[in-house]
């Protein structure tokens, strides 16, 4: 019969939660909505109910933001975010609003946009269309969006770098995701002339798709699986053909590696441990000796590093902050981990904003009294928060590496031709 | 990844080690599963609270003496006993908690359910007592929070009567909490916390005020200060008469301060703390060292270092796992003191000594663990871990978790 029992465990591990309410003391919702029953309620203890009767559902559970630090927090390793979001997915009325649907199709509306991105970016500048936006579409007339290119990564790649990518003796392929795809290329070209630099030339993959983070916060379940069908396809190629995945976005990494399995039940243990963050590749190729790497003498900056939640979750936050303390000319500041609110498209909705804001009211304050030149940060989205609501510039470490490396120096150092 | 000292554990003892060790100018790394059993706080640390079947008050030091001679303080030897701990009030003041008390004599703090124990350090704004009597003829106000459920006002009551107080219960409520009181079963401690600062502390005041007119000091439930301790400063300075808290069901806001003050003086000190990730298993050497260990976020990355701390706790803290047919220590497969079977690792009457408490990882004097026989030459071990006593029924776990962290903090330093 114990035995029995003992075997009788969730991949959830909802059964190890002794309710000790840890999670809702990290929990950044409950700091702000009084609605929102916080992590332990929503999760493990709610779950408890669902099992027996789907009529226990609660809507609040539409307030997580799936930031896991309650998984973090946890003391007896039960999954609370995933269980949350899998009682979402599971549980929520209704489909998908339109907004939602298309806050969440990403590369639908990232092929559009860069089609058209001076009219584009221009429109989604104007007051009228943001109060339409808001009255129409609810999204939230404060949020800045991000501007789109006018090229994508993926053009510019097959034009002007693959044939001299491919040249290199040693490769990695790159997740480019949404970000860099449609918004700024300009970090895909980072990481080429940082990889490069170091001896490796970096590969696309085929037909990658959005990583369907954003598909699966809005219960776009079913497009979300079949992209990550096609993005495990593309990456199981590029893992054959010998190379590691590299991703800039610590979200895209996360979901990769672990929403797939937890939350699309998409199996991907043969591959997980070939995806991962490139700060993590470099540092280990640095680390390990197996590259070398020079630095400007002219750089110098005061540099506040922001942990994403989702790194605080990978736990490889020591990777990005190591990288950027190697540089001579850099004062780092390591800013207390304190979620920014936005949680991707979260902060867009208009229902969501002011809790958005006021969970990263205090991120917000030790950034502006840090002093620093800019901040440095692995996730795309609590970019766009942070600059939004401080003003203070955030950049990708592997940006900051590719302005502060001495490329030539580099080069030599490795033997690049 | 290289670090001079690597602690595996983030509770008291591994913040304690590792507050040490980087202070000592060692790169430090805190490995982490998790929140800690310091969110099961009561306020007070205690050194020794029951020896020979005695309570003990007077010179708790001299009482250790009479513990089994397999005693860590023993290990340790009580003179060095005293000397180590002689850094735990400043070390915590340097992160900011206040504590109050002495290793030369005990004071009492008063528990949730209004008994009096024993303890040798005390959270500054809680209630402790010198002597037992200190409570007679005195005039209580015991104050809840309207819905609180976590907090017992009658038992506290009927314990200080007993004690020769006079006590009197009340309630009160404050609009700002009104929210919080949608979903009954979130009247926690930590979150009534989060909503009592700036004008709701001052409103609590006053409200406080109205109802206890005329007592000589005002207990209420340790529900103010979760991540600073500005609110209780507020709320003493606003209330007429002088405020003591008591310890709440978890998790318990000192607690939770407590853990982040440590966690943040770590930091600022230098040091590197990884939270949630779970060290899986390690490698040791042929000459018998610990060379590195690997976590399940760090993957196939190493984690290598001089010297390793392992302050994974007890059952609660997961530092030893039991099930139907074995105890064993998750980490690295350390030796333990447990024999035989199932059967012989508890007494059925529930009151007695359990035998599963004092299990726990063997050690040479040095706390060093053994992996089958071999004594592994760079590892300690630390706190509730460690073999060899009964810290519920001694009311000796914070200070065995100190102590020892302290001893092998004096080890990786030198």
């Amino acid at each position: 019969m114990m035995n029995l029992q003992q075997q009788n465990i969730s991949d959830n591990n909802f059964e190890s939660c002794i309710k000790c309410t840890i999670c809702t003391v990290y929990c950044p919702v409950t700091a702000v909505n009084p609605d929102y029953p916080g992590p332990k309620q929503a999760g493990p203890d709610g779950e408890r109910y669902r099992l027996k009767r789907p009529f226990f559902y609660d809507e609040a559970l539409k307030y997580c933001l799936n930031c896991k630090r309650c998984e973090v927090a946890c003391p007896n390793d039960v999954k609370i975010g995933d269980i949350i979001q899998a009682a979402r997915i599971k549980y929520a009325h209704g489909k998908p609003s339109l907004r939602d649907t298309l806050l969440a199709n990403t590369d639908f509306m990232g092929n559009m946009a860069t089609a058209m991105a001076p009219v584009v970016n221009f429109s989604l500048g104007l007051k009228p269309v943001k109060l339409i936006m808001d009255k129409v579409l609810k999204i939230d007339d404060h949020r800045t969006f991000p501007k789109y290119a006018s090229q994508k990564f993926e053009t510019w790649y097959r034009h002007e770098a693959a044939a001299e990518q491919e040249a290199f003796p040693r490769h990695v392929s790159f997740f480019h995701g949404c970000y860099v795809n449609y918004n700024y290329p300009q970090l895909g070209k980072d990481l080429l002339k940082v990889m490069n630099a170091l001896g490796y030339g970096v590969r696309l993959l085929d037909r990658e798709k959005c990583c369907g983070v954003a598909k699966i916060a809005n219960r776009c379940i079913d497009e979300a699986t079949r992209d990550g069908e096609n993005n495990l396809r593309a990456i199981r190629e590029a893992v054959d053909r010998g190379d590691e995945v590299l991703a800039t976005s610590s979200t895209c990494c996360f979901t990769l590696r672990d929403e797939y399995p937890h939350l699309l039940h998409l199996e991907n243990k043969d591959v997980r441990d070939h995806i991962q963050l490139a700060t993590r590749f470099i540092f280990n190729l640095l680390d390990t000796g197996k590259a070398k790497i020079a630095f400007r003498e002219d750089y110098h900056k005061k540099i506040a590093y922001h942990v994403p939640c989702h790194m605080e979750k990978l736990g490889w936050t020591i990777y990005s902050t190591s990288l950027l303390k190697m540089i001579p000319g850099v004062e780092f500041i390591n800013l207390p981990s304190h979620c920014c609110g936005i949680a991707g498209t979260y902060g867009f909705k208009k229902e969501y904003y002011s809790y958005s804001q006021a969970i990263g009211q205090p991120l917000f304050d030790s950034i502006l009294k840090s002093g620093c030149d800019f901040v440095a940060c692995d996730c795309e989205t609590c970019k766009w928060q942070i600059e939004m609501s401080t003003q203070v510039p955030v950049f990708n470490p592997i940006s900051v590496l590719a302005e502060a490396i001495d490329e030539e120096a580099t080069k030599k150092l490795n033997r690049v031709e | 990844m290289k670090f001079d000292n690597i602690i595996i554990g983030g509770g008291l003892s591994g913040l304690v080690a590792g507050i040490e060790s980087q202070r000592a100018g060692k790169a430090t790394a805190i490995i982490s599963a998790g929140q800690s059993a310091l969110h099961f706080w009561s306020g007070s640390f205690e050194f020794l609270g029951e020896a020979d079947g005695e309570t003990v008050v007077e010179n708790p030091l001299a009482m250790a003496e009479r513990l089994p001679e397999s005693h860590p303080y023993h290990k340790i030897g009580i003179p060095k006993v005293r000397s180590l701990l002689s850094r735990v009030a400043p070390l915590l003041n340097e992160a900011g908690i206040k504590v109050n008390g002495s290793l030369e004599r005990n004071h009492y703090r008063l528990t949730p359910l209004g008994f009096l124990k024993p303890a040798w350090l005390t959270l500054d704004d809680y209630l402790t007592a010198e002597h037992p009597d200190d409570f007679r003829g005195k005039r209580l106000a015991v104050v809840n929070i309207l819905g609180y459920i976590d907090f017992y006002p009658r038992f506290l009551s009927h314990g200080l009567s007993k004690l020769g107080a006079e006590c009197f219960t009340a309630e009160v409520d404050i609009p700002q909490l009104d929210t919080l009181r949608k979903s009954t079963t979130e009247m926690r401690a930590t979150n009534i916390s989060r909503f009592l600062d700036g004008d709701a502390v001052e409103l609590l005041a006053k409200k406080i005020n109205e109802v206890s007119a005329g007592a000589d000091a005002v207990i209420m439930p340790a529900v103010v200060g979760i991540f600073s301790d500005d609110p209780v400063m507020r709320l003493r300075k606003g209330v007429d008469r002088p405020v003591y808290f008591i310890a709440t069901t978890p998790a318990s806001v000192p607690g939770v301060r407590c853990q982040l003050s440590l966690r943040d003086y770590f930091i600022r000190l230098g040091g590197t703390f990884m939270p949630g990730d779970t060290v899986v298993k390690g490698d040791i050497s042929s000459s018998h060292r610990l060379e590195r260990v690997f976590t399940v976020n760090f993957g196939d990355m190493p984690l290598e270092a001089g010297n390793f701390v392992i302050s994974t706790g007890s059952f609660f803290g997961h530092g030893l796992i039991a099930n139907i047919d074995r105890v064993y220590e998750p980490v690295l497969g350390l030796d333990l003191n447990v024999t035989g079977g199932r059967t012989g690792w508890y007494d059925e009457n529930f009151y007695a000594p359990q035998p599963y408490m004092q299990y726990g990882v063997v050690t040479d004097s040095l706390f060093r663990p053994a992996l089958k026989g071999e004594t592994i030459d760079n590892l300690y071990a630390t706190g509730a871990l460690l073999a060899g006593f009964n810290a519920l029924k001694e009311g000796s776990g914070a200070g065995i978790t100190l102590a020892t962290a302290l001893h092998a903090a004096s080890c990786i330093t030198n």
